[in-house]
């Protein structure tokens, strides 16, 4: 087989399963190993991403951002402009994020195990729009947010890296978090996921204006539960 | 990369990032983490440490655990004598330096420690410039030397080395295999395993070998080589393909090095040409022995 695109690592069945397997423990094993979580989510996540690339051919906006192939990294986002934007917006709202928890748009590890390449483009647009879902479902960092955020991507997209971690991420809550998960938060995600818009059919970049409360209701994304 | 984020940030880290960019003095930076400045080589120094334990992991578990039996059959056709001047080059974590030294012990226990490392050598401060390479080459100021080119893993040696008990009998230098900075005619022994295929320039190591050798000296090289019956090699070549690098991505989170490796070591010369190669370098009564038939090889040869 030969590189399909840059990051690309051709493996054949034997060593994608022994990579599922191995960085599956892993992951468990040594959660500081994230290179072991994308490699879990890349290994195993083919049947989603084709379900994914389907539901993105038959959206207008999904077909562009196909056709496009937008990245989102330091060079290609303005930060310097996003910052500029008025609060409330989209652009600005997510400058903040960034620059609250520290986090740059670099930080994606890039997809080397998939085997097409629009395939792996999807992979890598869903792993780069992941802070843009944080933002724009309104949740924090925290252990709850990230479950909630996952719960959002596993129904959405059907990713079993998704699943697992929605699943298994709730273990770990403290008693206050649990409480607030089950009544008010997983049922709000999990409707929100089901109404809302897909958001890999998102053309974000192009949203980075708009009040965030409007993007909101473009994309049918109910309001969310009050913090505690 | 969401556990990580998971893991590392909450409430009482939030507040360390915010204080990072106010470091208060004799503290420095290790990642997120402001630390005290003496502790952060110690950290870094830890980092390495386990990166070089993932790696000899993966040793174990490429070879199943056969390169620890290919490594001793090496010291053991060395043969070490307490009188000999010895350097291992590409020693790294000192797997084989130390292999050496117990050998040594085994076989003349009183030699243990009358042989000591001379007063820790004062780095010069160089405020000439020498007029040619052969006047800053130095001499060993041990029976024992470790050249590696990479000072991290010099690092875990020298600790590795004083777990063991045996580090005021090694020195440590940092070097390129292919520019020792000793003078001609040092040692009696030069080792290299698993190293040779690295360098550059394959035939510059062994000239360097045999111009830092004493005459009589011996060079003996353990490496990966070619298997030669075409059935194994078959199969050796789809496990080395089919294992290698996913394994190597799962423990050491390093694909690249292990399909580098495997490559590497169906590029590097075959038995026979590396032995003519050590013979143009003029050494005399070269020959070889396939371990694991020709997983690895050992060479010899004798500077006479």
């Amino acid at each position: 087989m030969d590189r399909l695109y840059g990051t690309h690592k051709p493996t054949g069945l034997v060593q994608k399963s022994i990579l599922a397997v191995g960085s599956g423990i892993m992951s468990i094993a040594d959660p500081s190993r994230d290179d072991m979580i994308s490699i879990f989510g890349e290994t195993t996540g083919g049947l989603a991403l084709k379900y994914m690339q389907e539901k993105m051919v038959i959206d207008p906006e999904g077909d562009r951002i196909l056709k496009e192939r937008p990245i989102i990294n330091s060079k290609t986002v303005d930060l310097e402009y996003l910052k500029t934007l008025p609060i409330g917006t989209l652009g600005k709202t997510y400058s903040n994020f960034l620059g609250k928890y520290n986090l740059t748009p670099d930080a994606r590890r890039p997809v080397s195990f998939i085997d097409d390449s629009e395939l792996a483009y999807i992979m890598r647009r869903y792993r780069e729009i992941h802070d843009l879902t944080h933002v724009t479902l309104g949740m924090p960092i925290n252990m709850l947010g990230e479950v909630t955020v996952k719960w959002f991507e596993g129904i959405q997209y059907g990713l079993p890296m998704c699943v697992l971690g929605a699943f298994f991420g709730p273990l770990r809550l403290g008693p206050k978090h649990t409480a607030k998960y089950l009544h008010l938060t997983l049922p709000w995600i999990v409707r929100t996921a089901r109404q809302s818009r897909s958001f890999m059919n998102v053309y974000f970049e192009k949203h980075w204006h708009k009040s965030l409360n409007e993007f909101r209701r473009e994309l049918n994304i109910l309001e969310p539960p009050p913090k505690i | 990369m969401f556990i990580r984020t998971l893991s590392s940030i909450n409430r009482f880290s939030l507040l360390s990032i915010l204080r990072t960019h106010s470091t208060t003095s004799n503290t420095t930076h290790f990642g997120f983490d402001e630390v005290p400045e003496n502790e952060k080589q110690t950290r870094v120094n830890e980092v390495f440490s386990s990166v070089a334990d993932s790696y000899d992991l993966m040793n174990d578990i490429m070879s199943f655990g056969i390169h620890r039996i290919w490594k001793d059959h090496f010291i053991r056709i060395v043969r070490p004598d307490p009188q000999w001047n010895y350097i291992d080059v590409a020693g790294g974590t000192g797997d084989i330096a130390f292999r050496y030294l117990k050998e040594l012990d085994r076989y003349y226990p009183s030699a243990a420690s009358s042989i000591p490392l001379s007063e820790s050598p004062i780095t010069p401060t160089h405020t000439y410039i020498a007029d040619s390479l052969e006047q800053t080459r130095i001499r060993p100021t041990s029976k024992c030397v470790v050249a590696d080119i990479n000072p991290n893993m010099l690092a875990v040696g020298k600790q590795r080395s004083i777990d063991n008990n045996l580090h005021n009998r090694i020195q440590w230098i940092e070097t390129n295999a292919e520019e020792l900075p000793f003078e001609d005619e040092q040692f009696d022994v030069y080792t290299i395993a698993f190293g040779i295929r690295n360098c550059t320039h394959i035939d510059r190591v062994v000239s360097e070998a045999y111009r830092v050798l004493k005459k009589g000296g011996r060079f003996l090289c353990l490496e990966f080589s070619q298997v030669n019956n075409t059935l194994l090699r078959y199969f050796y070549d789809q496990y080395s393909k089919t294992f290698i690098p996913p394994m190597g991505q799962i423990i050491a989170n390093d694909w690249k090095s292990y399909q580098y490796l495997i490559e590497s070591i169906r590029v590097f010369p075959k038995q026979k040409e590396f032995a003519e190669l050590i013979r143009s370098c003029n050494f005399r009564y070269v020959n070889f022995e396939n371990l694991s038939f020709g997983v690895s090889t050992i060479h010899s040869g004798y500077k006479l």
